[in-house]
């Protein structure tokens, strides 16, 4: 919408202040238990300075920088579905018994947020979650109000951590998409951030917040921090046609090699940005008064997910990792139109035995790359 | 509701009575229980008991002498739904470490007179000698789990006790992994959830005291916790605690036990 402003350290903690004028509940990146989670935060304070992610197959630790960046990490275990797509959710509720039983809808979520450094990745998820949940003939009602009543100020990544493949799958490092306002932490001289509004929302805060005007210095200096980052990610999806690679290949040996490491405990799923799957269970009162249904996350990796009449669909793990795999890069395209993947690198980093999907999809493409050449010199 | 309540029985074998403690535990939900079936056996609350007929049985401990192995069957017969409540019942408990030792041996060094012991050389599980309808997990059980299964009988419908991994249950609460974010070897993504996570909630690794979840991979696990730095003897130990004789749990301490006996 313009080129932006620049904002210091004390201008962003107004922004803050204003959202929270605004009433809304402010949330982002906090350190906790060694690691940056998103959580409640009241001012610039509360966020990680100093503060950076070293990340891994199955591994993660918080480490120290040397500088106060407030934005010096990419993402942790938590994503914005927690406070969007809730991990529980009354769906209704009765009360009374027989002729007198009565049906109560759960109440809509009211609560104003404001979420505070979405990463281009996070953006990419939100998106692929509104046009699964929000959007459409059945729009999911509670992850719709709890959208609308989000303002995000999303973040462009200084920093890249060893899950991170935002670049290949063309959601980062850059900050794009259904953001209010967009900052980049320029570290470079003078401690700033160089804001952008992508709303009118967004537009009228920036504009009552102390700031002076971009200087095309400042601009320069704000490319190259994300320049900069998408140089260094942490690894990257393989080129070329993924999801017709998958697609052709439902048989193929590597499922039995990845179920032989998967613990199908679901951790994937959980921590997975767009993974919007969930069961409903019933919770009825003792003495008969009353019952409710309830819908909690769920996942592709459980038995009771596929069941229906007689077992589950998928016994085996290697179904249930092809499955998730195949949908998240393959069959997601038929379904909504987009990759299930945005590339955050989260199900890599928060596998308990580290199994990577850009090195399952590696070792599909090298192995079909083997046959077609020892099919070629034949 | 039927104007009959269900009369329901609560049966102990080998166990330390914590399961039966949950029950009452319950405090304000047992009063609806109270309400809604009749306890009509319960010698761990009540001074004299029902004999009879039961439509359910709640069956807390493990077989381990040769009369309880002939009192289970009474019990079974007594009871036209029998659930076993808590790892002993649905695993042999700790006791079952006495499965993989010479259960003579011990009682010469724990009693003064071994010839009056009359025990088994295992304990074993209800359902490995009477059909069970439903097993519910747990050192202790959970509260919440138990009140759901009452529910559920009480309204006929499932009860909502997942056979998934703790892990699920540790993401919908916002926990961080302890395993992945500090190295805390932890048996989460090998046991089935109940608990609410509670170890991992006060950044403790899980223990497993629920046993093996749902198509367990105990191996790809014990890769990872060595890695983790621990040894064939620390991963044996680990699976042999309060479900050491659950198959998927056994089968990983022995293949460990075995490797270490060779060290």
């Amino acid at each position: 919408m313009n080129d932006g402003v620049i904002l210091s350290c004390a201008d962003l903690n107004a922004l803050i202040e204003s959202l929270r004028a605004e009433g809304r509940r402010t949330i982002g990146p906090v350190a906790r238990d060694g690691v940056i989670v998103y959580d409640d935060l009241e001012s610039i304070d509360d966020l990680p300075a100093g503060m950076s992610d070293e990340a891994a197959p199955g591994h993660y630790r918080l480490a120290r920088r040397d500088d106060d960046a407030l934005f010096g990490y990419a993402v942790g275990p938590h994503s914005w579905k927690r406070f969007l797509h809730a991990p529980v959710q009354r769906l209704w509720r009765s009360e009374g018994e027989r002729a007198a039983a009565r049906v109560l809808a759960e109440p809509l979520s009211q609560e104003k947020t404001a979420f505070i450094a979405v990463r281009g990745c996070e953006l990419a998820a939100i998106a692929v979650q509104d046009r699964v949940l929000g959007e459409g003939e059945t729009v999911d009602r509670h992850y719709r109000a709890r959208r609308d009543n989000a303002f995000l100020v999303a973040v462009d990544c200084g920093t890249a951590n060893g899950g991170c493949f935002c670049v290949s799958m063309g959601t980062g490092p850059e900050a794009s998409g259904a953001y209010d306002i967009a900052l980049t932490e320029i570290l470079e001289g003078e401690h700033r951030f160089l804001a952008r509004a992508g709303s009118e929302a967004g537009q009228a805060l920036l504009r009552n917040l102390p700031q002076r005007a971009a200087t095309a210095e400042d601009i320069r200096a704000a490319r190259e921090v994300v320049a900069r980052t998408a140089q260094h990610m942490g690894r990257a999806m393989p080129v070329g046609n993924v999801r017709e690679l998958l697609a052709r290949n439902p048989d193929h040996p590597r499922w039995d090699d990845v179920a032989a490491r998967c613990l199908s405990c679901a951790n994937c799923t959980m921590v997975c940005p767009t993974c919007f799957c969930t069961s409903v269970d019933e919770a009825s009162a003792l003495d008969g008064s009353g019952t409710a249904r309830v819908r909690r996350w769920d996942s592709c990796f459980t038995m009771d997910f596929s069941y229906v009449h007689g077992g589950g669909v998928r016994s085996s793990v290697s179904a249930r990792y092809r499955q998730w795999m195949t949908h998240k890069l393959s069959s997601w395209f038929d379904q909504f139109g987009t990759s299930g993947c945005v590339g955050c690198g989260r199900c890599i980093v928060w596998c308990p035995v580290g199994i990577d999907i850009t090195e399952e999809v590696r070792a599909i493409q090298a192995s079909e790359r083997e046959t077609e050449a020892r099919h070629g010199n034949a | 509701m039927s104007a009959k309540k269900p009369r329901l029985a609560v049966w102990k074998f080998a166990s330390c009575d914590g399961c039966q403690l949950s029950l009452l535990d319950c405090e304000d939900e047992l009063l609806a229980i109270a309400e809604a079936i009749d306890i009509a056996y319960f010698p761990e609350a009540m001074r004299a008991g029902v004999r009879g007929a039961y439509d359910v049985s709640l069956v807390e401990g493990s077989v381990t002498t040769p009369h309880d192995a002939q009192r289970i069957q009474d019990v079974r017969r007594r009871s036209k739904i029998l659930i076993t409540i808590g790892a002993c019942a649905t695993a042999g408990g700790i006791q079952a470490l006495r499965n993989f030792r010479d259960v003579r041996e011990f009682a010469s060094i724990v009693y003064a007179h071994p010839a009056y012991i009359d025990t088994l050389a295992t304990s074993t599980a209800i359902a490995d000698h009477v059909k069970v309808d439903f097993e519910l997990r747990g050192c202790p059980i959970s509260k919440a789990q138990l009140v759901d299964v009452v529910a559920s009988l009480l309204a006929g419908r499932k009860p909502a006790t997942p056979a998934h991994s703790t892990c699920i249950e540790c993401k919908i609460a916002g926990n961080v992994c302890v395993m992945v974010a500090h190295g805390t070897p932890c048996l989460g993504p090998v046991t089935h959830a109940g608990c609410g996570a509670l170890c991992p909630s006060y950044d403790r690794g899980c223990y497993g005291c629920y046993g093996p979840k749902e198509t367990p991979n105990a191996p790809s696990l014990s890769s990872r916790l060595a890695e983790l730095g621990m040894d064939a003897g620390a991963i044996a130990r680990v699976y042999s605690t309060f479900n050491s004789n659950a198959e998927a749990f056994r089968q990983e301490s022995e293949r460990h036990g075995a490797q270490n006996d060779q060290d």
